[in-house]
């Protein structure tokens, strides 16, 4: 239990702490942005390089800047928060501790974990494309197709809808009234493409 | 003497702490946040458990957190735009408050 270990484990566990209990969700934020930072310390510490700057590209980089804007986006106007724990609090808490009392019992009554230390594995990038590519081709390409599914998916689903009640117009119709905009003229923008297509055209 | 356990218990104390926040809070994005550190701490204890095994030449711990990783962002994605869309709807983001369903 080295001093660096116990720093970056205070710091990610105390950041962690603070994101989950502070009240102003953007503070929650940056507190678990810190968090990520400090795992990602820990990774390199564990000679996981790759996997250390993966993380502070894609947690950091990405996904706390996406929790950001979502958090901009749902702000409306903010009346000082009653209360910030869901009703029936008590009982997530008593859950929480549980899970954690179970782990760690389980972590120091356990015979099988190894007690020497094996050297520092020496792991090139180039190793883990060939890895990639060769034996985890399969949940490598599909991981591709998850990505792009939830592309498509969170696109659509946060995309604004058109006005409703305005649709089942012919197109020919449309173009008398192009001032109105590309939004009234569908009810559902996903069943009707070729009528948004063809107002711009 | 193995750092292993200490890994072990610092992602098990992130995990509790993760899980802690998802059951509790209010705003749903900060229960997704909840999620995340779980899949974090998930992910601390594969690169441990690599790290300290007899053969880390394989590279199934970094291949699966790596994977982890993918997901997780691809997760958070449709997370937050399923709030975004409602809130469009319902012009809130308090887990309380999404009771339309309630019987």
């Amino acid at each position: 239990m080295t001093l660096s270990f116990a720093i970056i484990a205070g710091i990610t566990v105390g950041a962690a702490v603070a994101a989950m209990g502070l009240r102003n969700p953007v503070h929650c934020v940056l507190s678990v942005t810190l968090a990520f930072a400090g795992l990602a310390a820990a990774y390199l510490q564990l000679d996981a390089q790759f996997v250390g700057f993966a993380q502070i590209l894609v947690y950091i980089g990405a996904v706390a800047i996406l929790i950001v804007f979502a958090i901009l986006l749902t702000r409306g106007s903010q009346p000082p928060q009653p209360s910030l724990l869901s009703a029936g609090w008590q009982s997530g808490i008593i859950v929480a501790l549980l899970v954690l009392g179970a782990l760690v019992y389980a972590l120091v009554k356990t015979p099988a974990l190894p007690r020497e230390i094996p050297p520092a594995p020496n792991v090139t990038v180039r190793q883990i494309g060939d890895a990639l590519m060769h034996r985890f081709v399969l949940p490598l390409e599909a991981v591709g197709l998850l990505l792009t599914a939830a592309l498509i998916g969170a696109v659509i689903i946060a995309m604004k809808e058109p006005e409703p009640g305005s649709g089942n117009r012919h197109p020919e119709t449309e173009r008398k009234e192009s001032g109105t905009g590309a939004q009234a003229e569908a009810p559902n923008s996903i069943s009707n493409p070729k009528a948004q297509s063809s107002n711009h055209a | 003497m193995s750092p292993l356990p200490g890994y072990l218990v610092l992602s098990s104390f992130l995990f509790a702490i993760g899980l802690a926040g998802a059951l509790t809070r209010r705003n749903t994005i900060l229960v997704l946040v909840g999620i995340e550190l779980m899949l974090n701490a998930a992910n601390l204890n594969f690169i441990a458990f690599w790290r300290f095994s007899e053969h880390p030449e394989a590279l199934t711990g970094i291949l699966f957190v790596i994977f982890s990783i993918a997901v997780a962002a691809a997760e958070a994605a449709v997370g937050l735009a399923l709030i975004i869309a409602v809130y469009r709807h319902y012009r809130t983001a308090n887990a309380d408050e999404m009771n339309t369903l309630k019987g």
